[in-house]
Formats: structure tokens, sequence, C-alpha cells
């Protein structure tokens, strides 16, 4: 299971990866793995606001669904088309091809907070058995 | 790997959905050693069985097998079975691995001396023993032929004989759970690994064969048709409801537990009918999520899973008998459109 080293994490078991005002959203490959086949996937529309911490989405897998939750406040401003042809990316490379929705953070909101370090990511995954 | 029944089992081995079309393609490898393996025996066997079950072991000849039930005396059903005759007195019935302990208690007590007389009908668990190892999929045949010294190509489907597989002593039958051409494995539980290895690595000139997790083995049932104990069946539902009235064999002479319920509602017609529903969105419906006709409320998905081999979500579902959609499916709050077709969802002589 790999949870590279420049990315934050969630409780959640989302990455985030921050780029300016920009945050780059996918789910970690511990979830993808847990989830199994990774079938449907219902991302939030471009140009929707989403709140930190409230669901945005849906992941189906064979076995289960999960909501899809946003770790920051802003707007949608991308989300990843090719997820819908081929939900298998986010299998096969949750940290890349796999990646669900970009947000422009609110300006002058409050900073992400509540991100979870890598060490302290793979210390929930470890815990949670 | 997930909790199952008390047994510690893998969900997947790898991807569940190359499992999937790997059984539907070529063949897979399942191992249901979880399962409970319960034998008949003795010159009373058949009569006792004819008596415990709904079906007709009785009438089954020596190696040929049939898939049937064991009732409670109100016709609820209290497991599903395959019974196998394996010689003129002894018969293996093998029960879900949730529902195992509880089958062999109403076997024995359905068996009792008081019935019948004393040694004329013994059950026995086999189940901490034995182990059950299945091969399905279009080409289980010629490679479980390659490790066999049986004639599987000749094989009747629902018939089972004694040989040996990879050197062990083994019963094997043309039976499975996937809508696939098959066959299962009874064997010494300590000739699982054995069996297991040889099949899953192939040899010279025959292929290896993949692992199948229980992801998998519950969508390729489903699609199917077939029914899940737990899911599809209950001890609040009978066969009639399930669609399976046929497996009730009123024209046995014996008596049989749960005979007069049964007779009844054979009479009545069900009150609920289990239909197959394409889901109209990518959605999935999953079971417990009610379903609608127009708004009304007529029935609950009770299986339903994203289809590999249909690339749409499918689902299983009971409606109160007579009623004819256009249905939907509350999938969480926000209604999805659902169309009802004919089950099974795949059958392989169709190619569907």
């Amino acid at each position: 299971m790999s949870v590279p080293a420049e990315l934050r994490y969630t409780q959640e078991h989302e990455w985030v990866a921050i780029d300016g005002e920009v945050a780059s959203i996918g789910i970690t490959d511990y979830a993808a793995q847990a989830l199994g086949d990774v079938v449907y996937v219902s991302l939030p529309e471009v140009g929707a606001m989403v709140t930190a911490g409230e669901p945005c989405g849906e992941v189906e897998s064979t076995k289960s669904v999960s909501e899809l939750y946003s770790p920051v406040d802003g707007e949608v401003v991308e989300v990843n088309e090719e997820l819908d042809d081929d939900p298998g990316l986010i299998n096969a490379e949750p940290y890349g091809l796999g990646w669900m929705f970009r947000v422009r953070v609110t300006v002058g909101g409050s900073e992400p907070t509540g991100l979870l370090s890598p060490a302290e990511y793979e210390e929930l995954t470890q815990s949670a058995g | 790997m997930t909790e199952f029944a008390g047994w510690c089992m893998p969900l997947r081995y790898g991807s569940e959905i190359a499992e999937h079309r790997a059984v539907r393609t070529d063949a897979g490898l399942f191992d249901l050693s979880h399962m409970g393996q319960i034998a008949v025996t003795g010159p009373g066997a058949g009569a006792a069985l004819d008596y415990a079950v709904c079906g007709w072991p009785s009438a089954l000849a020596a190696g040929r097998a049939r898939y049937t039930m064991i009732c409670a005396p109100d016709g609820g059903i209290l497991d599903d079975l395959v019974i196998y005759r394996q010689a003129e007195d002894r018969f293996l019935v093998v029960a879900n691995a949730a529902n195992a302990a509880m089958v062999l208690a109403e076997l024995k007590r359905r068996a009792e001396p008081t019935r019948w007389p004393a040694g004329a009908a013994v059950v026995t668990d086999e189940s901490p023993a034995t182990g059950l190892i299945s091969i399905q999929g279009p080409n289980a045949a010629r490679i479980l032929s390659a490790h066999a010294d049986l004639p599987l190509g000749e094989m009747r489907y629902y018939a089972g004989a004694y040989g040996t597989v990879a050197g062990c002593p083994v019963w094997v039958a043309r039976t499975g759970y996937t809508g696939e051409d098959g066959f299962e494995i009874s064997c010494a539980a300590a000739d699982c690994e054995r069996i297991w290895t040889a099949v899953s690595t192939g040899g010279p000139g025959t292929p290896g064969v993949v692992p199948v997790g229980l992801a998998a083995r519950d969508t390729l049932r489903l699609e199917a048709g077939m029914p899940l104990y737990g899911n599809e069946l209950g001890p609040d539902v009978t066969p009639y409801e399930a669609g399976l009235g046929r497996i009730v064999r009123l024209d046995k002479p014996a008596d049989f537990v749960g005979r007069e319920a049964l007779a009844a509602r054979a009479a009545q017609g069900p009150r609920q009918t289990l239909i197959g529903l394409l889901a109209g969105s990518r959605r999935v419906p999953r079971h417990g999520y009610p379903v609608l006709a127009e708004t009304a409320r007529v029935g609950v998905v009770t299986s339903g899973a994203p289809s590999p081999t249909l690339g749409v979500p499918i689902a299983m579902a009971y409606v109160t008998a007579g009623t004819s959609g256009p249905f939907g499916i509350d999938i969480r709050g926000r209604t999805e459109p659902a169309e009802l077709t004919e089950l099974p969802f795949y059958d392989r002589r169709k190619g569907r």
C-alpha cells in the first residue's frame, strides 16, 4: 500500500495535493484496495461550491458504495471525466490517472484544517487494521 | 479478507471483475470448504431425507444430485441444499455455512429413531474433516480432466462420481453456483491444499486456474438468477415466493416437514414475486433498497450489484404479486428507473 510523501490525507481515506490555490483530490490506495473494483463514481459538477467535510459524490464498487467528501472549501474547477468511461483507473492509479476532482480553495477562507500528514495517515490505516 | 459465517474468507484475490470474467470465459477456482457437508447414511437414509426436506431424495438414482430445501413446519425456508446420492445408502447434504449447524441439528432430529428403526438413518457432520473445491467455467471440464481419472466430459449435469483429482480420492459432481458448466470436488480436508495447488498451478499442456473470491461468487450467481440464503431465501419466505415451487414435491407419497403449509400455499398462489430488474442508471441497487411503482412502495431489493457481463447494475427484488411497474428503485433517497427483465440475467446457452 503506498502513501506518497508529497500528499496530505483525510480521515475519509482521501488524498489532497495542494498547488497554489487549487487542491486536487482522490481516494487513497488503501481505500481503493478496501473497496475493490470501482465501477462508478459520481462527481460534483464543475462550478459547484463544496464544503470541507460535506459529501459531494459517491464511489460505487462491486460490494459497496461510499460517499465522497470534499476535504476543502471552494469551487469545483475540474473533474476527471476519464473516470466515467474507465473507473478502474481509480484502482490502477489512485494517485495518478485516478484523481477525481479539483477545487479552487476559497480565497480568504479558512486554511484547510484537519488534514493528515503521510505518517499520520499511515498510522490511521494501521490502526484500522 | 472478510468474516463470513465464522470463517475468514477472501472477498477477492485480485480484481473481482477479472475473477468474474475468468469464470464466464475460461475457468475459476473456488474454495468452498466453509460449506456444511453432512452425510446421511443407512438403509433408511432416503426415507429419512424424504421426511426432512421438500424434495424427493429417495427417488434419486445413485450418482445423481438435486437442488432442494429444508423447510420449517410453516413452510418457511430454513436452508437451500444440494443433495448428492453418492451410493444406494449414502447421501451427502451440502448446506450453507451460516446454517450448517442448524441443518445438522434438524436432520438429526428429523431422522431420529422414534420415527425410523434405530440405525436406519445416521446423520454425520463431515464438515470438519472435508473440504470442498469448485472449478467453474466453460473450460472447467477440459482443465479438470487433466487432473482427474474420470471421464468428466461425459458426466451429466447434476451427476457425480467417486474418483481421484491430483491423486487424491474425491467425490466430483457437475454442479455449481455460477451459471456456467463446472464441477464441485469434495475431498479430505488434508488433501485440499494439494488439489488446490495442482489445479490453480496447472501443468504441462494444462493452463492454471485463477482463484475466485466471494465478491465474484456473488455477482456470478446473481447474473445466473440463483437465490442466496439470507437475501432471496429465509424463514419468512416459502419456495413458492422464490419462484421455486417446482422443487416442492407434493407428489411425493411420504409426509414431510412443512407439507401441509406448503400445499396450502401452492393452492393460494404467492403473495410476492421474485423479479429481475435492470438499472436505468449507473447507481447500484443494493440489498434492502425499496422498489417503487410510480411512487408507491411495492417491494424490496434482495440482491443487487454491477453486472460485469451486462455492463449495468442488476437486481433481484420481491414485489407484491401482480405488480407490473414501471418500476423505480429508491437509491438512498433518489429514485432511479429500473426495467423489468426475465430471470436469469445471464444464460450461457443463450450467451447473454
